[in-house]
């Protein structure tokens, strides 16, 4: 029954090209972060605006981020977009598909976070003369930050294995991609998926580590 | 000066000011006493526009706080505020919590108010706690660093919002302390608070607010003596 | 809009795939959560360091894609071992084992939340192990377990999009084989992602409440 000859040199002499697809896997998921990040502070004061039209945008795009799979999310990106002429590229697709799914998640979670800070923060704030954004931005800004960064770092490693659903747009460059296509070259699956997965589980540790470091330094507080 | 001509407030169907007269000249320090509900705190967060008024007008400098035209954020740089809950910021130290609105809001440079927020916290006693973040201290000291906050912004008015009452009995001496300094140094304060003892040593007038009212208003040795309105009167019997 | 070459035939097409979604999600999240609540009470009861081998290998499951996990097992079992399993049976067992990985966390979340003195108390009536575990911990863990419980779930039922890649043609992978074919993105998207929606959002919901609920007494 185990007659399977391993043969790991060959798929090992891929590894450079295969920690080039890591390199854009980790572009990808760290420009997504960014850019969700952002997207999830507007979104998050577009829900507290008041504003019926702002709020209901904001809204939606936060459950629909939550209760439909990622992989509809990049679908929608990229069949969905080109279904009314705007035609993306597999990494465009992939980068929006993403970011569309990070702002939902962190916006959910910035809302809880703000729940925690007392209106009281900002109304210091403004009380020394700050405006409203001032005193979101220097206040209750950090705080937010701070009270999800737990959950922002586990989107980072969610981002990241989202990452290997570019693929199915045609993305390649990615770790994912690259490994796929690799295979489609020599056949070596389990041993190329294998040391793909282990590339996958160095880089979620390496952020998990520099989250507790970052953690470490910024809230001694 | 601060000017309140007339002013009016409801929050809803509850009318908390009703029609307050009062003018508060530069220098003097004026204490506000009254039950819970008299509408003396709410009176403080109208002055510097952090509330809305139903009626009436509040002048500060003859600058009409709630017209429309008022840049508030630059009125309140003169009016100082510290309410009853400190509000520290927590992911600040107590140096940068002082810093904040200097660099922020007055654009100075980081050596301008790192200076200033060292004069601060050392006139208030602490001197010492410059790099230490705020959940260390005691709410005794919190309280003084709101105080120092409020003061490097140079606020040329000090508004007090029962500072103390939020205080362990033990530490309301080293805030009410400071209050103390501040005013024997000539700032104009309106402090609302329920120390009696306090309002009558350091305030040049005191004022009883009852239901909305400003029911008495006079010299404090006339009016803790020799309270002439009756609600002032149950009030005083009450406290002492 | 609805001007369209769907067919009658491409709605049960794609009523299939979601009753195969539906199929692998609920042999998931049933055999997973069992899994995991015996992974999690394992954890609780080892502790951290004697559990750690343990902890490790569920770590695992969540650190690299889920896409990879579905490859590798499928490629170990169908070209190593030659077992010629169908790709059903390799999702489902994929998908069980992911499941119970994120569920031991949840269980052992919600035991470590019952408080110690609550359990001694228990205890020094005279109950035994298992009565403690079952009338004092079950009830209480339960309530700070099933909200994220619930969140895991759906979580599964998503996640289930990418047993496409072995042959199990759900939901996504129907519309998708359609959109090829009929050459409409977007209404097939929509149509299939209206049903994620429609079973996520007020089950999410309902999550929400408890959690509400229970987080005020």
């Amino acid at each position: 029954m185990f007659n399977y000859r391993f043969q790991w040199k060959q798929a090992w002499n891929r590894l450079p090209e295969m920690l080039d697809g890591a390199l854009i896997t980790m572009q990808v998921a760290i420009l997504s972060m960014i850019l969700g990040i952002v997207l999830a502070i507007l979104l998050t004061l577009f829900r507290r605006s008041g504003n019926r039209v702002l709020s209901g945008v904001a809204t939606t795009w936060v459950e629909i981020a939550r209760n439909t799979p990622a992989l509809f999310q990049i679908y929608m990106a990229h069949f969905g977009l080109a279904g009314i002429g705007i035609h993306l590229s597999p990494y465009s697709s992939l980068l929006l598909g993403i970011t569309f799914n990070n702002a939902g998640y962190l916006a959910e979670n910035f809302r809880g976070a703000l729940k925690a800070i007392p209106d009281t923060q900002p109304r210091a704030g403004r009380s020394l003369g700050m405006s409203d954004l001032q005193a979101f931005r220097f206040i209750v800004l950090p705080q937010m930050i701070r009270i999800s960064f737990p959950t922002i770092t586990n989107q980072m490693v969610w981002a990241v294995l989202m990452t290997s659903l570019g693929v199915t747009v045609g993305m390649n460059m990615d770790l994912y991609g690259v490994t796929q296509d690799l295979n489609a070259l020599t056949f070596r699956t389990f041993e190329l998926f294998a040391i793909a997965a282990v590339i996958f589980y160095v880089i979620v540790k390496i952020i998990q580590a520099g989250a507790w470091l970052i953690s470490r330094r910024l809230f001694r507080y | 000066m601060i000017e309140i001509e007339n002013v009016r407030k409801s929050f809803g169907s509850l009318e908390v000011l009703k029609g307050i007269d009062l003018t508060v000249p530069r220098g003097e320090v004026l204490t506000v006493i009254g039950g819970s509900g008299s509408g003396k705190s709410t009176l403080l967060t109208c002055i510097n526009g952090l509330e809305p008024i139903n009626a009436g007008r509040i002048l500060v400098d003859g600058t009409e706080v709630h017209a429309k035209t008022t840049n508030l954020n630059r009125l309140r740089q003169k009016i100082g505020i510290v309410f009853q809950q400190w509000n520290a910021f927590p992911h600040l130290t107590v140096k940068e919590n002082v810093m904040l609105a200097p660099r922020k809001v007055l654009r100075q440079s980081k050596a301008e108010a790192e200076e200033m927020a060292v004069r601060q916290l050392t006139h208030v006693g602490l001197g010492d706690k410059l790099d230490v973040y705020p959940g260390r201290l005691s709410g005794g000291q919190q309280q003084r660093m709101a105080i120092a906050r409020a003061l490097a912004m140079t606020p040329d008015y000090m508004l007090f919002d029962e500072v103390t009452s939020a205080l362990d009995p033990q530490l309301v001496g080293e805030v009410l302390d400071t209050l103390r300094l501040l005013a024997s140094e000539g700032m104009t304060m309106i402090c609302v608070t329920h120390e009696m003892k306090f309002a009558r040593e350091v305030s040049d007038r005191v004022a009883f607010f009852h239901k909305g009212v400003m029911a008495e208003i006079a010299p404090p040795a006339d009016l803790f003596d020799n309270p002439k309105d009756p609600e002032l009167q149950r009030f005083l019997a009450a406290t002492h | 809009m609805f001007d369209t070459a769907l067919t009658a035939n491409d709605f049960i097409f794609l009523a299939k795939g979601a009753g195969m979604t539906i199929f692998v999600t609920a042999i998931s999240v049933f055999f997973g959560t069992i899994l995991g609540i015996v992974f999690g009470v394992i954890r609780y009861q080892l502790g951290p360091f004697w559990s750690a081998p343990l902890m490790f290998v569920l770590d695992i499951f969540r650190s690299i894609p889920l896409l990879i996990q579905l490859v590798l097992t499928y490629a170990f079992l169908g070209t190593v071992l030659r077992l010629g399993m169908s790709g059903l049976t390799v999702a489902c067992i994929v998908l069980t084992l992911y499941t119970s990985a994120y569920c031991a966390e949840i269980v052992r979340g919600g035991i470590e939340a019952v408080p110690l003195t609550l359990r001694r108390a228990a205890r020094s009536l005279g109950m035994t192990w298992a009565q403690d575990m079952r009338s004092i911990v079950l009830p209480l863990a339960t309530r700070v377990a099933l909200p994220s419980w619930i969140g895991l779930a759906l979580g599964v039922m998503k996640d289930s999009a990418l047993v496409y890649v072995v042959q199990v043609t759900e939901l996504l992978k129907s519309t998708q084989i359609l959109i090829t074919r009929l050459q409409e993105p977007l209404l097939l998207l929509m149509i299939c992602g209206a049903f994620y929606f429609v079973i996520s959002f007020p089950v999410a919901r309902f999550g929400g409440y408890l959690e509400k609920r229970w987080s005020n007494d």
